[in-house]
């Protein structure tokens, strides 16, 4: 028996998302008195680095029919895996491709479920676990009644935290199916850390009255090392790009700090962003919904405001 | 063309959420909709498909009787005809059974879901039904192209979009951009009351997922306003109590 962890490798390296499922991963395996094997598929730059963050071991595939997405080959190979090294949890990030995998996985290895969990798994008598649920308006509780379990976590759930050294990394035999989805392109936006990965969200609305005044939001996430966001509106009328639409029909995420700037805060615009830690919402209207469900609000022009911000954030770093 | 859409219902966005006790959903005065994902882009799509190809554009929903207001909804929107699986949908699992025991002798090209719903975002069902059929699956889908029996379809991954090529018969679940939304007209209404809206019994399904416990959040602290001319209070609020910087 042992939790076994899909660490997603982009470009040969393991981002935040691979490091929370493994610390994850390893925190669950505590929890059941077990181990932690990691599994990575594809090329990556030292696999054996996930030890760092709670991985016991790590079973690395790198054929070359593994570099791009299948989410029915992936899923052959994981179950593959599971069975190989007696792993009856499995645990992946609630990603792109973590979300086309769950479910899959969940069909094939006959497994309880449950996506975009938000915190460790209870393990007293049973095996229960949390996920925020109606736009952040409840929490539920599930029991998981199947041998088999697979979980998918939510980013910036747990913090990763540096717990050990390299590990082995081995390989074991399978089956590799063909693949049928082929991958013919990947446009990725580089420099900006992806919003559901972001620890840090600037994001600008309508108050910001055109495209061309996006340069105060930039220099504020610029210093911040935030990534940038906008709503929806500002979405559609084409002043941003569509995947810097945090909402309920955009991007749904959970950053450390959220600073929303000219956003009035209708209720789908909240269900996407109310999981931030800390909210702060810059808005001349004092009658802004946003205010209600922010933790630190300014009412003040924002054209005035976000530069000042951005001068005192400056003055800080230059102090700390 | 023979397409499937599957669509569920979710409480409207705006709805006030609490329980019976501390374990069901209390329905009493709650708004319900189609799932936007489902009707604005997974049923546009298909009927987008539909109507440059020809064939048909099936509904499936699991649910009860009262499900069928947004059934009809579909219909007006401009698919055929329609299926209710007629039990609670108490899982994605044992939706996606259902779902996957009706398609699986049916012969559908294309199966759409969409990317998930607003009340659970588990983006399950899709994948779930894709297994059980031992089809391809892509998720999110936001663009998509038909070239004879090859689909050409862009899908959302972090900070950008992966495009792929599959063949046909595949399962997609759709997300924003894939089409813009429809809004029903009255002859669309008005023929919706008489297209087929078949009831099926579902096949025998035991759920390995159970619900123990639903919890409201607790209260929120009221806002702390900072004055717009004193940033500073509001970086050293930011460094010292709220500890994110």
């Amino acid at each position: 028996m042992s939790v076994l962890v899909f660490a997603e490798s982009h470009d040969n390296t393991f981002k935040k998302p691979a490091l929370e499922s493994v610390f994850f991963g390893k925190k669950t395996a505590e929890k059941l008195g077990t181990q932690c094997v990691a599994l990575v598929l594809g090329n990556a730059e030292n696999p054996g680095q996930l030890g760092k963050y709670g991985a016991d071991k790590v079973i690395h595939l790198s054929d070359a029919s593994l570099a791009n997405f299948d989410s029915q080959v992936y899923s052959s190979v994981i179950a593959q895996v599971a069975q190989a090294t007696g792993s009856n949890v499995v645990v992946l990030a609630h990603s792109s491709n973590g979300k086309a995998l769950t479910g899959r996985l969940a069909v094939k290895m006959n497994a309880a479920c449950v996506s975009g969990v938000n915190a460790l798994p209870e393990t007293n008598g049973g095996f229960t676990i949390s996920k925020s649920v109606y736009s952040g308006k409840a929490t539920v509780h599930y029991a998981l009644n199947a041998e088999n379990k697979i979980i998918s976590i939510m980013g910036n759930s747990l913090s990763p935290q540096i717990i050990g050294n390299d590990c082995p990394v081995e390989s074991v035999a399978v089956n590799i199916p063909a693949a049928k989805v082929k991958v013919v392109n990947v446009d990725r936006v580089v420099g900006q850390v992806p919003l559901p990965e972001a620890e840090k969200v600037v994001s600008g609305g309508r108050g910001l009255k055109g495209p061309e005044n996006w340069g105060i939001v930039e220099e504020l996430a610029q210093v911040l090392g935030a990534t940038t966001a906008c709503s929806r509106p500002v979405a559609d009328a084409d002043w941003r790009p569509h995947h810097e639409h945090v909402g309920q029909t955009g991007i749904a995420i959970r950053p450390n700090l959220y600073i929303a700037i000219g956003i009035s805060g209708a209720i789908q615009h909240l269900a996407g962003v109310n999981n931030s830690k800390v909210i702060v919402v810059i808005n001349k209207d004092p009658e802004a919904p946003f205010f209600k469900g922010a933790d630190y609000g300014v009412c003040g022009d924002l054209f005035e405001v976000v530069p000042k911000l951005t001068e005192a954030l400056k003055k800080f770093k230059a102090q700390h | 063309m023979k397409i499937l859409v599957c669509i569920s219902k979710t409480p409207d966005t705006t709805a006030k959420i609490s329980f019976n006790g501390d374990q069901t959903f209390n329905a009493a005065g709650v708004q319900f909709i189609m799932n936007p994902y489902d009707e604005w882009y997974a049923l546009v799509k298909a009927l987008e498909i539909q109507e440059a190809n020809g064939g048909t554009v099936t509904l499936i929903n699991v649910g009860g009787a009262d499900n069928e207001t947004i059934i009809r909804k579909g219909l007006a929107i401009g698919a055929e005809n329609a299926v209710r699986i007629n039990t609670e949908p108490a899982s994605a699992m044992s939706t996606a059974f259902q779902i996957a025991s009706y398609a699986k002798s049916q012969g559908f090209d294309l199966i759409f879901t969409g990317k998930e719903t607003i009340d659970f975002n588990a983006a399950e069902v899709g994948a779930m039904v894709a297994e059980y059929l031992d089809m391809p699956y892509v998720s999110f889908a936001n663009e998509m192209k038909l070239n004879g029996n090859t689909a050409i379809i862009g899908r959302e991954i972090e900070g950008g979009t992966e495009t792929v090529e599959v063949d046909l018969p595949i399962v997609i679940s759709a997300a924003k951009g894939l089409a813009e939304q429809r809004i029903p007209n009255m002859r669309g209404i008005m023929m919706a009351k008489s297209k087929p809206l078949e009831v099926m019994d579902p096949a025998p399904f035991q759920d390995n997922v159970t619900t123990k416990q639903f919890e409201l959040p607790t209260a929120k602290s009221a806002v702390k306003m900072v004055d717009p001319e004193n940033m500073d209070e509001l970086v050293r609020l930011l460094h010292e109590e709220a500890k994110v910087i």
